[in-house]
């Protein structure tokens, strides 16, 4: 059995899965090959997977404007932090009281959540409550509040971890023991549900790293710009990025448009290739979970 | 039942203060129930604005009803029309080519008895998944770009293509990119159910002589099909939704390429913050809301005719 030779099938799995493995890859290869590529080499030949002539003159020149960029970086990780914090909190809070057989409003509350999944207002009645009457605009809470603090799915996934993992002989005792509810929340059931909160943590935590929408629809002062709000403008007009920040300079005068488009995707994507292979196993395990029905 | 006896007999002498044992529950739920409130139950009710004639100077309450004008007015263009007919044939076709490509990598990864190996290639799959559509847009100019783009310098060498104003290849170039950024997703899912399965089957099945064909066919995808009913009929439930960033990050916006790129979403979107017709995004809205609820509703009736066990309610 545990010698046994490799069959045609499976050596066609690893081949194929190999080969379509660098199909996947290539055009993250075509990203940072472009943005250490000399300027005039790129105008010549374009984008390539190996860079035609080395040069790191696009990275020098964003380090020129590294005010900008560690701006909007502080403001994706400011966002990521709060959001998760928030959100994973009250996501938590939410699924562990659904979970609760014996609380007598559960179906009630459950339902509440559930029904958010299968029908919304849609984006013009949110914007209007948003901006009309919370007036998120231009705030960080722009960002952090609309759509993503608390997903219905992630609420249904945590209720059933907690009503799977959690035994019920457990929190009888803690209440016969006389321990009040948050003491037991917080005591018990929070120790006991590490690996999903870490999984639900992280699901949360990307979704606030990745959102551009958030930033894209209530966001319009650049000082607030997110990482992903700074690519997403500066893709429309590359020349913004020589005027924002510091006047010094003509607009767009002497830089490596090509080559800075590029380095400046690279560098809003090494973050997430670099704790990606740490975090993977979290990653598919959130991805199995969803799967099974709630 | 042990169980629900003691419950019972510590529930009972304390029934008048039940409410006040309830009530850390209350306090802990009310944060998410406020959030639930303010983000999904508000915007439902604003749904309303579709049929009024929205003056921002009294309020969206006070506004004068318009009865069925602002629908009128959404139909008689034909760009909702080639929206909803985009976001149909578009969800059409991801729903058949990410279950496919899903369950053919779930296979292959099947055979991969490598450990090792299976993690690198699950891994990779994965990871465009995690990537913003921001990154991604950023990616597909690099292919595409008139001037710079790889494809018009090196693949077509000066015969260059105006990729972001010609609409006709877009609904091919936007279909790669959602496969090269779905099939990790679903193949996990299917992995994971093709794990699952008993492997005493696989064995049984290879004692007599069974081939790996026939082995797929009449053991892996007959385990497979609650999974894919489930996943096929949440995703035809969500036939009038599309990945916003798609249809608008990866096209660039480009006007030229509206015929086939513009899905509803982007429509909604559209009719809102460039138009500024509140109106007609307002209708909008509400019609890919109501039909988008009333497609799940369908499509949850369908499973529980076909299998119950996989009902979403």
């Amino acid at each position: 059995m545990v010698n046994k030779k490799l069959d045609g099938f499976q050596i066609f799995s690893y081949i194929f899965l190999g080969v379509a493995s660098i199909m996947i890859v290539l055009p993250f290869i075509i990203l940072i090959a472009s943005s250490f590529s000399d300027e005039v080499a790129l105008i010549k030949y374009g984008y390539k997977f190996w860079p035609t002539h080395f040069s790191t003159v696009a990275y020098q020149y964003l380090w020129q404007k590294k005010e900008l960029i560690f701006r909007a970086y502080f403001m994706t990780i400011l966002t990521t932090v709060i959001g998760t914090g928030i959100g994973l909190t009250i996501t938590t809070m939410y699924a562990y009281v659904i979970s609760r057989r014996d609380f007598p409003l559960r179906n009630l509350f459950s339902f509440l959540v559930f029904f958010t999944m299968l029908f919304n207002g849609g984006l013009v009645p949110t914007y209007m409550i948003y901006t009309n009457v919370f007036d998120v605009k231009n705030t960080i809470w722009g960002q952090i509040i609309p759509s993503l603090l608390m997903n219905g799915f992630f609420v249904l996934i945590m209720r059933s971890y907690f009503e799977n993992n959690i035994p019920n002989e457990i929190l009888e005792s803690a209440r016969v023991d006389g321990a009040n509810e948050f003491y037991t929340f917080i005591n018990i059931v929070i120790p006991l549900s590490l690996p999903i909160l870490a999984t639900m943590g992280l699901f949360i935590g990307l979704n606030y790293w990745n959102d551009w929408f958030n930033g894209f629809i209530y966001i319009t002062e650049p000082k607030l710009f997110t990482i992903q709000n700074f690519l997403n403008r500066l893709i429309q007009d590359i020349k913004m990025l020589a005027t924002m920040g510091t006047n010094i300079g003509g607009a767009g005068q002497g830089m490596p448009t090509a080559s800075v488009r590029m380095a400046i995707a690279v560098i809003a994507v090494i973050p997430i290739l670099v704790i990606y292979p740490f975090f993977q196993k979290y990653f598919v395990k959130g991805i199995t979970i969803g799967a099974v029905k709630g | 039942m042990g169980n629900n006896m003691e419950r019972n007999n510590i529930a009972l002498p304390k029934k008048k203060n039940s409410m006040a044992r309830y009530m850390p529950f209350f306090f802990m739920a009310l944060p998410g129930l406020i959030y639930l409130i303010i983000n999904n139950y508000l915007p439902m009710f604003g749904l309303i604005m579709a049929f009024k004639k929205v003056n921002f100077s009294l309020g969206i309450l006070a506004s004068p009803w318009c009865g069925l004008s602002n629908f009128k007015f959404l139909f008689a263009t034909s760009d909702a029309w080639i929206a909803t007919r985009n976001s149909i044939l578009y969800n059409l076709f991801f729903i058949i080519a990410n279950n496919f490509c899903g369950i053919f990598v779930a296979i292959l990864l099947n055979e991969i008895k490598s450990k090792f190996f299976t993690k690198v290639y699950q891994n990779v799959f994965l990871l465009p998944y995690l990537i913003s559509t921001v990154i991604i847009s950023y990616i597909v100019y690099a292919f595409l770009s008139g001037d710079t783009g790889y494809i018009n310098n090196t693949l077509l060498k000066g015969e260059g293509v105006s990729w972001y104003t010609e609409p006709k290849y877009w609904p091919i170039i936007i279909s790669l990119v959602n496969i090269w950024r779905q099939t990790g997703y679903h193949s996990i899912i299917y992995f994971s159910s093709i794990i699952g399965i008993d492997s005493s089957l696989f064995e049984a099945a290879t004692l007599d002589g069974a081939s790996k064909w026939q082995q797929i066919k009449n053991i892996t995808l007959p385990s497979l099909k609650p999974t894919i009913i489930t996943l096929v009929l949440l995703a035809l439930g969500r036939i009038f939704y599309s990945d916003f960033g798609l249809f608008y990050q990866v096209p660039m916006d480009s006007g030229a390429l509206y015929p086939t790129t513009n899905v509803l979403d982007t429509f909604v979107y559209r009719s809102l913050m460039k138009l500024g017709n509140v109106g007609m995004a307002s209708a909008a809205g509400f019609y890919q809301a109501v039909v988008g609820f009333c497609l799940v509703l369908l499509s949850n009736a369908l499973i529980r005719k076909i299998d119950k066990e996989n009902a979403l309610f």
